[in-house]
Protein backbone atom coordinates (compact mmCIF):
# COMPACT_ATOMS: atom_id res chain seq x y z
CA UNK A 1 0.00 0.00 0.00
CA UNK A 2 2.84 2.41 1.20
CA UNK A 3 4.61 1.47 -2.20
CA UNK A 4 1.69 2.26 -4.05
CA UNK A 5 1.40 5.67 -2.40
CA UNK A 6 4.90 6.22 -2.95
CA UNK A 7 4.80 5.10 -6.82
CA UNK A 8 1.88 7.86 -7.16
CA UNK A 9 3.38 10.48 -5.52
CA UNK A 10 6.66 10.47 -7.75
CA UNK A 11 6.06 12.89 -10.30
CA UNK A 12 7.83 11.57 -13.34
CA UNK A 13 4.57 8.73 -12.42
CA UNK A 14 2.02 11.42 -13.66
CA UNK A 15 3.38 11.21 -17.48
CA UNK A 16 2.24 8.03 -17.96
CA UNK A 17 -1.41 9.02 -18.66
CA UNK A 18 -0.49 11.36 -21.58
CA UNK A 19 1.68 8.73 -23.00
CA UNK A 20 -1.38 6.31 -23.03
CA UNK A 21 -3.47 9.37 -24.33
CA UNK A 22 -0.85 10.41 -26.75
CA UNK A 23 -0.57 7.09 -28.31
CA UNK A 24 -4.23 6.66 -28.77
CA UNK A 25 -4.99 9.80 -30.43
CA UNK A 26 -2.22 10.80 -32.27
CA UNK A 27 0.10 7.94 -33.15
CA UNK A 28 -2.33 5.09 -33.67
CA UNK A 29 -4.29 7.56 -35.82
CA UNK A 30 -1.41 8.27 -37.75
CA UNK A 31 -1.09 4.75 -38.18
CA UNK A 32 -4.63 4.12 -39.18
CA UNK A 33 -4.01 6.53 -41.90
CA UNK A 34 -1.03 4.22 -43.15
CA UNK A 35 -2.83 1.31 -42.97
CA UNK A 36 -5.96 2.62 -44.75
CA UNK A 37 -3.94 3.98 -47.21
CA UNK A 38 -2.25 0.62 -48.55
CA UNK A 39 -5.60 -1.15 -48.53
CA UNK A 40 -7.96 -1.67 -51.19
CA UNK A 41 -11.96 -1.83 -50.42
CA UNK A 42 -11.95 -5.97 -49.33
CA UNK A 43 -8.97 -4.60 -46.91
CA UNK A 44 -6.04 -6.97 -48.28
CA UNK A 45 -3.07 -4.61 -48.84
CA UNK A 46 -2.87 -2.60 -52.57
CA UNK A 47 -1.28 -0.02 -54.20
CA UNK A 48 -4.47 0.37 -55.85
CA UNK A 49 -5.07 3.73 -54.35
CA UNK A 50 -1.85 5.64 -55.21
CA UNK A 51 -2.61 4.05 -58.94
CA UNK A 52 -5.85 5.73 -58.94
CA UNK A 53 -4.09 9.02 -57.68
CA UNK A 54 -1.63 9.22 -60.54
CA UNK A 55 -3.74 7.91 -63.24
CA UNK A 56 -6.82 9.86 -62.37
CA UNK A 57 -6.04 13.43 -64.14
CA UNK A 58 -8.37 14.93 -61.93
CA UNK A 59 -7.05 14.32 -58.64
CA UNK A 60 -3.55 14.75 -59.63
CA UNK A 61 -4.75 18.22 -61.65
CA UNK A 62 -5.98 19.43 -58.33
CA UNK A 63 -2.96 18.50 -56.27
CA UNK A 64 -0.60 20.20 -58.35
CA UNK A 65 -3.23 23.10 -59.17
CA UNK A 66 -2.84 23.09 -54.86
CA UNK A 67 0.78 23.72 -54.63
CA UNK A 68 0.31 26.39 -57.21
CA UNK A 69 -1.69 28.27 -55.24
CA UNK A 70 -0.33 28.08 -52.04
CA UNK A 71 3.17 29.05 -53.71
CA UNK A 72 1.58 32.33 -55.19
CA UNK A 73 -0.10 33.28 -52.25
CA UNK A 74 3.07 31.97 -50.09
CA UNK A 75 4.66 34.61 -52.97
CA UNK A 76 2.64 37.66 -52.74
CA UNK A 77 2.75 37.50 -48.44
CA UNK A 78 6.11 37.60 -48.37
CA UNK A 79 5.96 40.58 -50.97
CA UNK A 80 3.60 42.14 -48.98
CA UNK A 81 4.46 41.11 -45.52
CA UNK A 82 8.21 41.79 -45.77
CA UNK A 83 7.83 45.76 -46.00
CA UNK A 84 5.50 45.68 -43.24
CA UNK A 85 7.56 43.89 -40.82
CA UNK A 86 10.61 45.98 -41.64
CA UNK A 87 8.53 49.45 -41.74
CA UNK A 88 7.53 48.05 -37.92
CA UNK A 89 10.82 47.03 -36.69
CA UNK A 90 12.05 50.30 -37.29
CA UNK A 91 9.16 52.27 -35.47
CA UNK A 92 8.72 52.89 -32.40
CA UNK A 93 8.53 49.87 -30.05
CA UNK A 94 4.88 51.11 -28.28
CA UNK A 95 3.53 52.14 -31.87
CA UNK A 96 4.66 48.71 -33.12
CA UNK A 97 3.59 46.40 -30.70
CA UNK A 98 0.18 48.00 -31.23
CA UNK A 99 -0.27 47.78 -35.04
CA UNK A 100 1.07 44.13 -35.00
CA UNK A 101 -1.52 43.43 -32.78
CA UNK A 102 -3.70 44.80 -34.98
CA UNK A 103 -2.65 42.70 -37.42
CA UNK A 104 -3.23 39.81 -35.56
CA UNK A 105 -6.70 40.54 -34.11
CA UNK A 106 -8.56 39.82 -37.05
CA UNK A 107 -6.66 36.58 -37.01
CA UNK A 108 -9.61 36.08 -33.45
CA UNK A 109 -12.26 35.78 -35.89
CA UNK A 110 -13.56 32.15 -37.08
CA UNK A 111 -11.90 31.56 -40.13
CA UNK A 112 -15.42 30.68 -41.98
CA UNK A 113 -16.58 33.93 -40.78
CA UNK A 114 -13.69 35.82 -41.74
CA UNK A 115 -13.96 33.80 -45.30
CA UNK A 116 -17.70 35.14 -45.63
CA UNK A 117 -16.75 38.68 -44.99
CA UNK A 118 -13.78 38.29 -47.74
CA UNK A 119 -17.34 36.96 -49.57
CA UNK A 120 -19.50 39.90 -48.81
CA UNK A 121 -16.65 42.44 -49.71
CA UNK A 122 -16.27 41.08 -53.37
CA UNK A 123 -19.94 40.90 -53.60
CA UNK A 124 -20.25 44.59 -52.87
CA UNK A 125 -17.40 46.06 -54.72
CA UNK A 126 -19.29 43.87 -57.67
CA UNK A 127 -16.17 41.83 -58.25
CA UNK A 128 -16.40 38.11 -59.63
CA UNK A 129 -15.99 35.53 -57.49
CA UNK A 130 -13.07 32.52 -58.91
CA UNK A 131 -9.76 33.14 -59.16
CA UNK A 132 -9.03 36.39 -57.89
CA UNK A 133 -11.15 35.77 -55.17
CA UNK A 134 -9.60 32.73 -53.77
CA UNK A 135 -5.91 34.19 -53.60
CA UNK A 136 -7.13 37.52 -52.06
CA UNK A 137 -9.06 35.39 -49.62
CA UNK A 138 -5.69 32.84 -49.00
CA UNK A 139 -3.08 36.37 -48.62
CA UNK A 140 -5.94 37.73 -46.11
CA UNK A 141 -6.38 34.72 -44.37
CA UNK A 142 -2.64 34.25 -43.83
CA UNK A 143 -0.78 37.43 -43.99
CA UNK A 144 -0.55 37.99 -40.58
CA UNK A 145 1.37 34.55 -40.40
CA UNK A 146 4.05 36.22 -42.53
CA UNK A 147 4.55 39.67 -41.01
CA UNK A 148 4.99 38.26 -37.49
CA UNK A 149 7.87 36.22 -37.39
CA UNK A 150 10.04 38.56 -39.70
CA UNK A 151 9.21 41.48 -37.55
CA UNK A 152 10.19 38.83 -34.48
CA UNK A 153 13.39 38.64 -36.28
CA UNK A 154 14.11 41.78 -37.76
CA UNK A 155 13.13 43.94 -34.34
CA UNK A 156 15.58 41.56 -32.04
CA UNK A 157 18.78 42.02 -34.77
CA UNK A 158 21.17 43.46 -33.08
CA UNK A 159 21.10 47.23 -34.63
CA UNK A 160 24.90 47.34 -33.87
CA UNK A 161 25.90 45.42 -37.52
CA UNK A 162 24.04 47.79 -39.59
CA UNK A 163 25.67 50.48 -37.80
CA UNK A 164 29.33 48.67 -38.49
CA UNK A 165 28.27 47.94 -41.84
CA UNK A 166 27.36 52.07 -42.92
CA UNK A 167 30.97 52.84 -40.70
CA UNK A 168 32.32 50.34 -43.19
CA UNK A 169 30.86 52.79 -45.93
CA UNK A 170 28.07 50.20 -47.44
CA UNK A 171 25.53 52.13 -48.66
CA UNK A 172 21.90 51.96 -47.72
CA UNK A 173 20.81 49.33 -50.16
CA UNK A 174 23.89 47.26 -49.80
CA UNK A 175 23.10 47.09 -46.02
CA UNK A 176 19.77 45.75 -46.73
CA UNK A 177 21.02 43.02 -49.50
CA UNK A 178 23.56 42.02 -47.34
CA UNK A 179 23.30 42.46 -44.33
CA UNK A 180 19.43 43.01 -43.10
CA UNK A 181 17.64 40.45 -45.56
CA UNK A 182 20.45 37.15 -45.09
CA UNK A 183 19.68 38.23 -40.94
CA UNK A 184 16.28 38.40 -41.31
CA UNK A 185 16.40 34.80 -43.11
CA UNK A 186 15.29 32.58 -40.07
CA UNK A 187 11.86 34.75 -40.18
CA UNK A 188 10.88 34.62 -44.06
CA UNK A 189 11.61 31.07 -43.68
CA UNK A 190 9.10 30.18 -40.58
CA UNK A 191 6.84 32.61 -42.39
CA UNK A 192 6.69 30.26 -45.38
CA UNK A 193 6.11 27.39 -43.30
CA UNK A 194 3.36 29.51 -41.10
CA UNK A 195 1.94 30.51 -44.93
CA UNK A 196 2.60 27.60 -46.72
CA UNK A 197 1.55 24.68 -44.59
CA UNK A 198 -1.80 25.89 -43.88
CA UNK A 199 -2.89 26.99 -47.54
CA UNK A 200 -1.84 23.75 -49.28
CA UNK A 201 -4.42 22.04 -46.50
CA UNK A 202 -7.55 24.38 -46.38
CA UNK A 203 -10.86 23.09 -47.56
CA UNK A 204 -13.84 25.04 -47.24
CA UNK A 205 -12.33 28.40 -48.10
CA UNK A 206 -12.34 27.74 -51.57
CA UNK A 207 -15.51 26.47 -52.25
CA UNK A 208 -16.61 29.70 -50.32
CA UNK A 209 -14.71 31.83 -52.05
CA UNK A 210 -15.32 30.14 -55.90
CA UNK A 211 -18.67 28.90 -55.43
CA UNK A 212 -17.65 25.82 -55.51
CA UNK A 213 -15.85 26.03 -58.77
CA UNK A 214 -12.48 25.70 -58.35
CA UNK A 215 -11.28 22.38 -55.75
CA UNK A 216 -8.58 22.51 -54.08
CA UNK A 217 -6.20 19.04 -52.67
CA UNK A 218 -8.27 19.75 -49.38
CA UNK A 219 -11.65 19.36 -50.70
CA UNK A 220 -11.18 16.57 -52.35
CA UNK A 221 -9.83 14.78 -49.64
CA UNK A 222 -13.08 15.97 -47.72
CA UNK A 223 -14.91 14.91 -50.57
CA UNK A 224 -13.67 11.15 -51.33
CA UNK A 225 -13.95 11.02 -46.80
CA UNK A 226 -17.51 12.30 -46.40
CA UNK A 227 -18.78 9.61 -49.80
CA UNK A 228 -17.41 6.62 -47.68
CA UNK A 229 -14.00 6.29 -49.69
CA UNK A 230 -11.98 6.10 -46.49
CA UNK A 231 -8.98 3.98 -48.26
CA UNK A 232 -8.90 6.62 -51.32
CA UNK A 233 -8.56 9.74 -48.55
CA UNK A 234 -6.38 8.21 -46.45
CA UNK A 235 -3.79 7.86 -49.11
CA UNK A 236 -4.45 11.33 -50.33
CA UNK A 237 -4.19 12.54 -47.02
CA UNK A 238 -1.00 10.72 -46.31
CA UNK A 239 0.24 12.32 -50.01
CA UNK A 240 -0.55 15.82 -48.28
CA UNK A 241 1.38 14.46 -45.99
CA UNK A 242 4.37 13.57 -46.87
CA UNK A 243 4.52 17.17 -49.02
CA UNK A 244 4.23 19.20 -45.54
CA UNK A 245 7.07 16.52 -44.20
CA UNK A 246 9.52 17.58 -47.01
CA UNK A 247 8.39 21.47 -46.91
CA UNK A 248 9.08 21.27 -43.00
CA UNK A 249 12.13 18.98 -43.61
CA UNK A 250 13.55 21.78 -46.05
CA UNK A 251 12.88 24.66 -43.71
CA UNK A 252 14.22 23.25 -40.76
CA UNK A 253 17.70 22.39 -42.55
CA UNK A 254 17.74 26.28 -43.75
CA UNK A 255 16.58 27.74 -39.91
CA UNK A 256 18.70 25.76 -37.95
CA UNK A 257 20.79 28.67 -36.76
CA UNK A 258 17.87 30.04 -34.18
CA UNK A 259 15.14 30.36 -36.88
CA UNK A 260 12.75 29.08 -34.42
CA UNK A 261 12.63 31.70 -32.63
CA UNK A 262 10.49 33.43 -35.23
CA UNK A 263 7.99 30.84 -34.15
CA UNK A 264 6.33 32.39 -31.48
CA UNK B 1 9.47 62.67 -43.79
CA UNK B 2 8.25 61.56 -46.93
CA UNK B 3 9.67 58.15 -46.22
CA UNK B 4 7.53 58.18 -42.92
CA UNK B 5 4.62 59.10 -44.50
CA UNK B 6 4.69 56.47 -47.78
CA UNK B 7 5.82 53.76 -44.76
CA UNK B 8 2.73 54.55 -42.53
CA UNK B 9 0.88 55.08 -45.82
CA UNK B 10 1.64 51.26 -46.32
CA UNK B 11 1.04 49.74 -43.41
CA UNK B 12 -2.73 51.51 -43.36
CA UNK B 13 -3.27 50.53 -46.23
CA UNK B 14 -2.84 46.95 -45.17
CA UNK B 15 -4.73 47.43 -42.30
CA UNK B 16 -7.60 48.35 -44.21
CA UNK B 17 -7.16 46.00 -46.47
CA UNK B 18 -7.55 43.14 -43.33
CA UNK B 19 -10.54 45.26 -42.11
CA UNK B 20 -12.44 46.04 -44.99
CA UNK B 21 -14.43 42.93 -45.10
CA UNK B 22 -14.81 42.75 -41.24
CA UNK B 23 -15.76 46.35 -41.36
CA UNK B 24 -18.72 45.42 -44.16
CA UNK B 25 -19.94 42.58 -41.59
CA UNK B 26 -19.95 44.97 -38.85
CA UNK B 27 -22.00 47.62 -40.49
CA UNK B 28 -24.39 45.67 -42.53
CA UNK B 29 -24.88 44.02 -39.13
CA UNK B 30 -27.40 47.17 -38.49
CA UNK B 31 -29.66 46.49 -41.08
CA UNK B 32 -32.27 44.45 -41.65
CA UNK B 33 -32.17 43.19 -45.37
CA UNK B 34 -31.76 39.45 -46.16
CA UNK B 35 -28.81 39.74 -48.39
CA UNK B 36 -25.39 41.10 -47.49
CA UNK B 37 -24.74 44.50 -49.03
CA UNK B 38 -28.10 45.86 -49.70
CA UNK B 39 -28.62 49.00 -46.69
CA UNK B 40 -32.43 48.85 -45.82
CA UNK B 41 -32.07 51.47 -43.18
CA UNK B 42 -30.86 51.01 -39.64
CA UNK B 43 -32.25 48.49 -37.21
CA UNK B 44 -31.03 46.51 -34.39
CA UNK B 45 -33.73 43.85 -35.60
CA UNK B 46 -30.76 41.37 -36.36
CA UNK B 47 -29.67 41.50 -32.81
CA UNK B 48 -32.94 41.50 -31.19
CA UNK B 49 -33.74 38.08 -32.69
CA UNK B 50 -30.70 36.62 -32.18
CA UNK B 51 -31.26 36.92 -28.20
CA UNK B 52 -35.15 36.83 -28.75
CA UNK B 53 -35.38 33.17 -30.53
CA UNK B 54 -36.53 35.07 -33.52
CA UNK B 55 -33.69 33.70 -35.38
CA UNK B 56 -34.28 29.81 -36.51
CA UNK B 57 -33.57 27.11 -33.28
CA UNK B 58 -30.66 25.51 -34.88
CA UNK B 59 -27.91 28.89 -34.68
CA UNK B 60 -28.40 29.23 -30.56
CA UNK B 61 -28.73 25.42 -30.49
CA UNK B 62 -25.04 25.41 -32.43
CA UNK B 63 -23.73 28.15 -30.42
CA UNK B 64 -24.73 26.41 -27.09
CA UNK B 65 -22.60 23.19 -28.32
CA UNK B 66 -19.98 25.38 -29.45
CA UNK B 67 -19.32 26.76 -25.26
CA UNK B 68 -20.22 23.41 -23.97
CA UNK B 69 -17.42 21.75 -25.69
CA UNK B 70 -15.02 24.40 -25.79
CA UNK B 71 -15.42 24.34 -21.88
CA UNK B 72 -15.20 20.62 -21.61
CA UNK B 73 -11.79 20.22 -23.81
CA UNK B 74 -10.72 23.00 -22.19
CA UNK B 75 -10.74 22.28 -18.55
CA UNK B 76 -9.61 18.49 -19.58
CA UNK B 77 -7.05 19.31 -21.42
CA UNK B 78 -5.93 21.64 -19.06
CA UNK B 79 -5.57 19.26 -16.46
CA UNK B 80 -4.41 16.36 -18.56
CA UNK B 81 -2.03 19.24 -19.93
CA UNK B 82 -0.78 20.12 -16.48
CA UNK B 83 -0.10 16.96 -15.08
CA UNK B 84 1.44 15.34 -17.70
CA UNK B 85 3.74 19.01 -18.04
CA UNK B 86 4.72 18.25 -14.37
CA UNK B 87 5.26 14.20 -15.25
CA UNK B 88 7.34 14.79 -18.58
CA UNK B 89 9.52 17.86 -16.68
CA UNK B 90 10.23 15.39 -13.99
CA UNK B 91 11.60 12.52 -16.80
CA UNK B 92 15.05 11.47 -18.11
CA UNK B 93 15.75 13.91 -21.14
CA UNK B 94 15.75 10.72 -23.86
CA UNK B 95 12.38 10.12 -22.50
CA UNK B 96 11.44 13.47 -22.55
CA UNK B 97 12.70 14.20 -25.95
CA UNK B 98 9.98 11.52 -27.29
CA UNK B 99 7.06 12.63 -25.37
CA UNK B 100 7.94 16.21 -26.35
CA UNK B 101 8.28 15.52 -30.58
CA UNK B 102 5.24 13.34 -30.29
CA UNK B 103 3.27 16.39 -28.48
CA UNK B 104 4.19 18.62 -31.47
CA UNK B 105 3.06 16.55 -33.58
CA UNK B 106 -0.66 17.91 -33.50
CA UNK B 107 0.52 21.50 -33.28
CA UNK B 108 2.13 20.95 -36.81
CA UNK B 109 -0.14 18.72 -38.39
CA UNK B 110 -2.59 20.39 -40.69
CA UNK B 111 -6.33 20.24 -38.75
CA UNK B 112 -7.66 18.44 -41.87
CA UNK B 113 -4.89 15.51 -41.19
CA UNK B 114 -5.63 15.55 -37.41
CA UNK B 115 -9.45 15.30 -38.17
CA UNK B 116 -9.14 12.12 -40.44
CA UNK B 117 -6.76 10.62 -38.15
CA UNK B 118 -9.47 10.77 -35.70
CA UNK B 119 -11.93 10.23 -37.63
CA UNK B 120 -10.27 7.13 -38.89
CA UNK B 121 -9.51 5.97 -35.06
CA UNK B 122 -13.51 6.15 -34.80
CA UNK B 123 -14.59 4.40 -37.07
CA UNK B 124 -11.70 1.67 -36.92
CA UNK B 125 -12.94 1.45 -33.12
CA UNK B 126 -16.56 1.44 -33.60
CA UNK B 127 -17.61 4.59 -31.65
CA UNK B 128 -20.53 6.02 -33.19
CA UNK B 129 -19.49 9.84 -33.93
CA UNK B 130 -21.25 12.66 -31.90
CA UNK B 131 -20.15 14.83 -28.76
CA UNK B 132 -18.36 12.61 -26.67
CA UNK B 133 -16.16 12.02 -30.36
CA UNK B 134 -15.94 15.93 -30.53
CA UNK B 135 -14.95 16.45 -27.50
CA UNK B 136 -12.20 13.80 -27.37
CA UNK B 137 -11.02 15.06 -30.32
CA UNK B 138 -10.62 18.92 -28.89
CA UNK B 139 -8.76 17.08 -26.19
CA UNK B 140 -6.73 15.80 -28.18
CA UNK B 141 -5.34 18.75 -30.00
CA UNK B 142 -5.84 21.42 -27.31
CA UNK B 143 -3.47 19.36 -24.88
CA UNK B 144 -0.57 19.35 -26.92
CA UNK B 145 -0.77 23.35 -26.68
CA UNK B 146 -1.29 23.09 -23.26
CA UNK B 147 1.67 21.46 -21.52
CA UNK B 148 3.52 23.99 -24.41
CA UNK B 149 2.27 26.56 -22.46
CA UNK B 150 3.51 25.25 -18.95
CA UNK B 151 6.54 23.37 -19.74
CA UNK B 152 8.62 27.04 -19.67
CA UNK B 153 7.75 27.84 -16.48
CA UNK B 154 8.21 24.15 -15.36
CA UNK B 155 11.59 24.76 -16.38
CA UNK B 156 12.49 28.42 -15.35
CA UNK B 157 11.48 27.47 -11.75
CA UNK B 158 14.15 26.72 -8.82
CA UNK B 159 13.91 22.86 -8.79
CA UNK B 160 15.64 23.85 -5.03
CA UNK B 161 12.30 25.34 -3.56
CA UNK B 162 10.44 22.10 -3.96
CA UNK B 163 13.34 19.81 -2.43
CA UNK B 164 13.45 22.23 0.37
CA UNK B 165 9.43 21.91 0.87
CA UNK B 166 9.82 18.20 1.02
CA UNK B 167 13.25 18.70 3.44
CA UNK B 168 10.86 20.68 5.53
CA UNK B 169 8.48 17.63 6.00
CA UNK B 170 5.87 18.59 4.03
CA UNK B 171 4.18 15.45 2.19
CA UNK B 172 4.85 15.57 -1.87
CA UNK B 173 1.20 16.30 -2.82
CA UNK B 174 1.69 19.30 -0.04
CA UNK B 175 5.19 20.48 -1.74
CA UNK B 176 2.86 19.80 -5.37
CA UNK B 177 -0.07 22.49 -3.97
CA UNK B 178 2.38 24.75 -2.16
CA UNK B 179 5.14 25.32 -4.60
CA UNK B 180 4.75 23.68 -7.72
CA UNK B 181 1.03 24.37 -8.85
CA UNK B 182 1.49 29.01 -7.85
CA UNK B 183 4.62 28.44 -9.29
CA UNK B 184 3.21 27.33 -12.99
CA UNK B 185 -0.06 28.96 -12.86
CA UNK B 186 -0.02 31.60 -15.19
CA UNK B 187 1.10 28.95 -17.89
CA UNK B 188 -1.76 27.02 -16.56
CA UNK B 189 -4.28 29.79 -17.71
CA UNK B 190 -2.96 31.12 -20.65
CA UNK B 191 -2.63 27.37 -22.11
CA UNK B 192 -6.45 27.42 -20.88
CA UNK B 193 -7.39 30.76 -23.02
CA UNK B 194 -5.38 28.78 -25.54
CA UNK B 195 -7.47 25.22 -25.65
CA UNK B 196 -10.95 27.48 -25.42
CA UNK B 197 -10.07 29.76 -28.34
CA UNK B 198 -8.66 26.91 -30.57
CA UNK B 199 -11.09 24.87 -29.67
CA UNK B 200 -14.07 27.63 -30.42
CA UNK B 201 -12.31 28.35 -33.34
CA UNK B 202 -11.98 24.98 -34.91
CA UNK B 203 -13.52 23.66 -37.89
CA UNK B 204 -11.66 21.31 -39.75
CA UNK B 205 -10.96 18.47 -37.11
CA UNK B 206 -14.61 18.62 -35.79
CA UNK B 207 -16.75 18.22 -39.22
CA UNK B 208 -15.01 14.77 -39.42
CA UNK B 209 -15.90 14.04 -36.16
CA UNK B 210 -19.27 15.34 -35.84
CA UNK B 211 -21.07 12.02 -37.29
CA UNK B 212 -23.82 12.42 -38.97
CA UNK B 213 -26.59 13.04 -35.99
CA UNK B 214 -26.70 16.53 -37.06
CA UNK B 215 -24.25 18.04 -34.25
CA UNK B 216 -23.38 21.53 -35.13
CA UNK B 217 -20.65 24.13 -33.72
CA UNK B 218 -20.65 27.90 -34.46
CA UNK B 219 -17.95 26.84 -37.31
CA UNK B 220 -19.91 23.88 -39.24
CA UNK B 221 -22.96 25.91 -38.94
CA UNK B 222 -21.63 28.47 -40.75
CA UNK B 223 -20.37 26.31 -43.13
CA UNK B 224 -23.81 23.83 -44.00
CA UNK B 225 -25.43 27.59 -44.07
CA UNK B 226 -22.89 29.03 -46.89
CA UNK B 227 -23.35 26.28 -48.55
CA UNK B 228 -26.82 26.47 -49.03
CA UNK B 229 -26.17 29.73 -50.72
CA UNK B 230 -27.49 32.57 -48.20
CA UNK B 231 -25.88 33.34 -44.62
CA UNK B 232 -28.41 33.30 -41.94
CA UNK B 233 -28.35 37.51 -41.08
CA UNK B 234 -28.08 37.07 -37.69
CA UNK B 235 -24.77 35.60 -37.99
CA UNK B 236 -23.69 39.45 -38.87
CA UNK B 237 -24.99 40.30 -35.56
CA UNK B 238 -23.33 37.36 -33.94
CA UNK B 239 -20.10 38.19 -35.98
CA UNK B 240 -19.90 41.60 -34.53
CA UNK B 241 -20.71 40.56 -31.04
CA UNK B 242 -17.79 38.02 -30.81
CA UNK B 243 -15.62 40.84 -32.41
CA UNK B 244 -16.77 43.00 -29.74
CA UNK B 245 -15.83 40.76 -27.18
CA UNK B 246 -12.55 39.68 -28.46
CA UNK B 247 -11.11 43.17 -28.37
CA UNK B 248 -11.80 43.63 -25.30
CA UNK B 249 -10.62 39.96 -23.76
CA UNK B 250 -7.64 41.02 -25.92
CA UNK B 251 -7.36 44.52 -24.21
CA UNK B 252 -7.86 43.43 -21.17
CA UNK B 253 -4.81 40.54 -21.51
CA UNK B 254 -2.16 42.66 -22.82
CA UNK B 255 -2.90 45.25 -20.20
CA UNK B 256 -2.17 42.63 -17.95
CA UNK B 257 0.63 41.61 -19.38
CA UNK B 258 1.92 45.01 -19.49
CA UNK B 259 1.47 45.42 -15.63
CA UNK B 260 3.40 42.19 -14.94
CA UNK B 261 6.27 42.73 -17.20
CA UNK B 262 6.55 46.83 -15.26
CA UNK B 263 6.01 44.69 -11.94
CA UNK B 264 9.00 41.77 -13.01
CA UNK B 265 11.26 45.17 -14.32
CA UNK B 266 10.80 46.84 -10.78
CA UNK B 267 11.31 43.69 -8.86
CA UNK B 268 14.71 42.91 -11.26
CA UNK B 269 15.77 46.92 -10.32
CA UNK B 270 14.96 46.37 -6.71
CA UNK B 271 17.18 43.32 -6.39
CA UNK B 272 20.05 44.80 -8.36
CA UNK B 273 20.04 47.99 -6.08
CA UNK B 274 19.81 45.02 -3.16
CA UNK B 275 22.76 43.47 -4.61
CA UNK B 276 24.87 46.77 -5.27
CA UNK B 277 24.20 48.00 -1.77
CA UNK B 278 25.36 44.31 -0.45
CA UNK B 279 28.51 45.30 -1.97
Amino acid sequence: MNSLVKYFSRRRTWSIPYVIFLAIFVVVPLILIMVYAFQSNDGGFSLANFEKFINQPEAANTFIYSIGIALITTIICIILGYPAAYILSRAQLSTARLVVMLFILPMWINVLVRTLATVALFDFMRLPLGEGALIFGMVYNFLPFMIYPIYNVLQKMDHSLIEAAEDLGATPRQVFTRVVFPLSMPGIVSGIMMVFMPTISTFAISELLTMNNIKLFGTTIQENINNGMWHYGAALSLIMLIIIGITSLFTDSSSEDGGNEGLL
Amino acid sequence: MIKKILSGGYLVLLLIMLYAPIAIIAIFSFTESKVLGNWTGFSTELYTSLFSGGVRYSLVDALQNTFIIATVAAVVSTLLGTIAAIGIHDLRYGKRRAINFVNNIPILNPDIITGISLFLLFVSLGISQGYMTVILAHIAFCTPYVVLSIMPRLVQMNPNIYEAALDLGATPMQAMRRIIIPEIRPGMISGFILAFTLSIDDFAVTIFTNGTDGLQTLSTYIYADARKGGLTPELRALSTIILIVVVVLLIIVNYRAARQAKRAEEQQKQVTIKNRVRR
